[in-house]
């Protein structure tokens, strides 16, 4: 009786197990499934590099906010990988322990609170800030929602992500090797530099790309700041249109216009593929990070 | 000769200096900006925050300025991420005790399930929201709560597994040795021994993924739709409150955006609560845990 409950048990759990790589397989295929309407209409080239975006003419070329992604995404990643790496040198190598104590649970919070928030956030202090003081100073009217804006409220979202796995790689570099490196008269940032920071190269590169993975599919906070105007950006100032906004934005009129929805479905598609290649590239430099360290 | 030596230590000792404020700045930077959030949040948010505001559910001219509050969506959000947490809690348990219990901790299966979990752990909601959408519309759903909670199970499985997959790992391999020795079998062992010793880790991940259900908008854009009544069943719509949040802001008139700002201080109440509560239960669970 108990080994029978045992192997129900067992295979039960067995069948659970096999959901997360199933999972992702049918959010390929079911994405795929539903953009192969507009697949079949205009070859993958006009979609992906068109800027032409009439919905109603049967255009749909996802260049725009393509564009606007990276754009956002690059300007995060510029802010956020610096600060987040000397942040995190700071924790871990120069900072008494009760920072280092008080800063997790901050930086555990930074991570949990929700999208809307930030936006909500950005919209009454980035966005004018943007707008009256950097944009002037830069010489350019601008109304403020642009790549900027968006690309500072992605910036600090992704700090904890990058400070997280950071602060992980370091505690893999071996005390012992820091102090021999003090021990030769070396200072400490002389030894962070030349040792912590060469020792963890990969690994912060791996928590960059996992940085970028996820500010590349954050929608709300970006969408809310960042103008949504369909045209490819020239420069900070101007507004963008990243892909997750678009998806967002127009769920309510997609059933109505024809195509419309696969047009959609197909930059969901593009959005997951690119995160998927990037979250595996991260993880394939973290395990060799830990293959290394054993 | 000494003097050169002098100026060089001298020079080191500055650059020193400099990367250490360097450093100590962009810590502060990182920590700050959780205060100015929270703070600009709260701060425009105490003139319109009301209790009729937490207790009333909208009434005609809402989105205009007139009265009634977000009850709707203070419920429908609970609603939701309940239901989304609970059926998550059901699949991740029992997926980390496999990984954990049946199979080598290092074993290809777990480390393949592992991988994949990483990667849905990636996937931006949108995309999750996307695919509920198509698997909706393919079982002839309509919006309504269910087909978010079913979303939503699906963006919060990954984080709530990986958590419990890393307090499980810790459990020292001699308490599971010892209850096999005893004589029983996996599925006891991993009852009431792994169970039980990672309570408290378990208890965090369940409240860190309900805190991530809840503050969603993404995933229930498409889903869970959006409506002024209060979901009577599974199969209305319901609305939330990150979706309030964003349609309040996105209408011109100034009294409802300063709604926003008081639904937004709501939500961010909600997710300091959890935190709080996590880290307060966490340690009282701890009780039975075997040191």
């Amino acid at each position: 009786m108990r080994l029978l409950k045992d192997t129900l048990a067992r295979r039960g759990m067995g069948l659970v197990t096999a959901l997360p790589g199933l999972l992702v397989l049918l959010i390929v295929v079911g994405l795929f499934l539903k953009s192969k309407a507009i697949l079949g209409v205009a070859p993958l080239s006009r979609l992906l590099f068109s800027s032409a975006w009439h919905p109603l003419k049967g255009e749909f070329g996802l260049l725009p906010f393509i564009a606007g992604t990276v754009w956002v995404t690059v300007t995060a990643l510029v802010l956020a990988v610096p600060v987040s790496i000397l942040a995190a040198v700071y924790l871990s190598e120069y900072a008494p322990r009760w920072v280092r104590e008080a800063a997790k649970p901050v930086i555990d919070l930074l991570a949990g609170l929700p999208s809307v928030v930030y936006g909500v956030w950005g919209v009454i202090l980035v966005v004018p800030f943007v707008g009256n003081v950097l944009a002037p100073l830069a010489g350019v009217t601008s109304s403020g929602y642009s790549i900027l804006a968006g690309g500072i409220v992605l910036a600090i979202m992704t700090f904890p992500t990058i400070i997280h796995v950071t602060l992980e790689v370091f505690s893999t570099v071996p005390r012992s090797l820091r102090e021999a490196s003090l021990s030769l008269g070396a200072t400490k940032w002389e030894t962070t530099r030349h040792v912590v920071l060469r020792k963890g190269a990969q690994g912060i590169l791996a928590a960059s790309v996992l940085g970028f993975s996820r500010a590349f599919g954050e929608t709300m906070a970006v969408l809310m700041v960042v103008g949504n105007v369909p045209a490819v950006p020239r420069s900070l100032f101007d507004p963008g249109y990243p892909l997750p906004a678009l998806i967002a934005n127009n769920y309510g009129e997609m059933m109505s216009v024809p195509r419309y929805d696969a047009a959609l479905m197909s930059a969901a598609l593009v959005l997951m593929l690119i995160v998927l290649f990037f979250n595996v590239l991260a993880r394939r430099i973290l395990v060799r990070v830990e293959r290394r360290v054993r | 000769m000494n003097g050169r030596a002098d100026a060089r230590l001298g020079q080191r000792k500055r650059t020193e200096l400099f990367f250490r404020t360097l450093a100590a700045v962009s810590a502060a930077i990182v920590l700050l900006s959780l205060l100015l959030i929270l703070g600009t949040v709260l701060w425009k948010a105490v003139p319109a925050l009301s209790l009729s505001m937490l207790t009333q559910t909208p009434r005609g001219g809402f989105y205009l300025g007139k009265e009634g509050g977000i009850l709707n969506a203070i419920v429908g959000s609970l609603d939701l991420a309940l239901g989304a947490t609970a059926l998550a809690f059901l699949l991740s348990l029992p997926l980390a005790l496999y990984l954990n219990v049946y199979k080598g901790r290092a074993s290809k299966t777990a480390v393949w399930t592992r991988f994949f979990l990483d990667v849905l752990w990636g996937v931006p909601s949108i995309v999750y929201g996307a695919f509920g959408f198509v698997v909706m519309l393919a079982l002839g759903l309509r919006a309504s709560l269910l087909a978010g909670i079913l979303t939503v199970a699906l963006l919060e499985l990954p984080i709530m597994t990986r958590a419990i997959d890393e307090v499980m790992r810790l459990v020292p391999r001699e308490l599971t040795d010892a209850s096999a020795s005893l004589g029983a079998t996996r599925f006891e062992t991993a009852l009431k021994v792994l169970v039980r010793q990672s309570a408290p880790g378990i208890l965090t991940g369940v409240l860190l993924a309900f805190g991530r259900g809840i503050g969603d908008a993404a995933s229930v854009l498409f889903t869970a739709g959006f409506t002024d009544r209060i979901p009577g069943s599974l199969a209305d719509p319901a609305a939330t409150l990150p979706l309030a949040i964003f349609f309040q802001l996105g209408t011109p008139f100034p009294e409802v955006q300063q709604r926003a700002y008081a639904s937004a201080a709501v939500l961010t109440l909600i997710i300091l609560l959890i935190s709080l509560a996590g880290r307060a239960m966490s340690r009282k669970v701890t009780r039975h845990v075997v040191k």
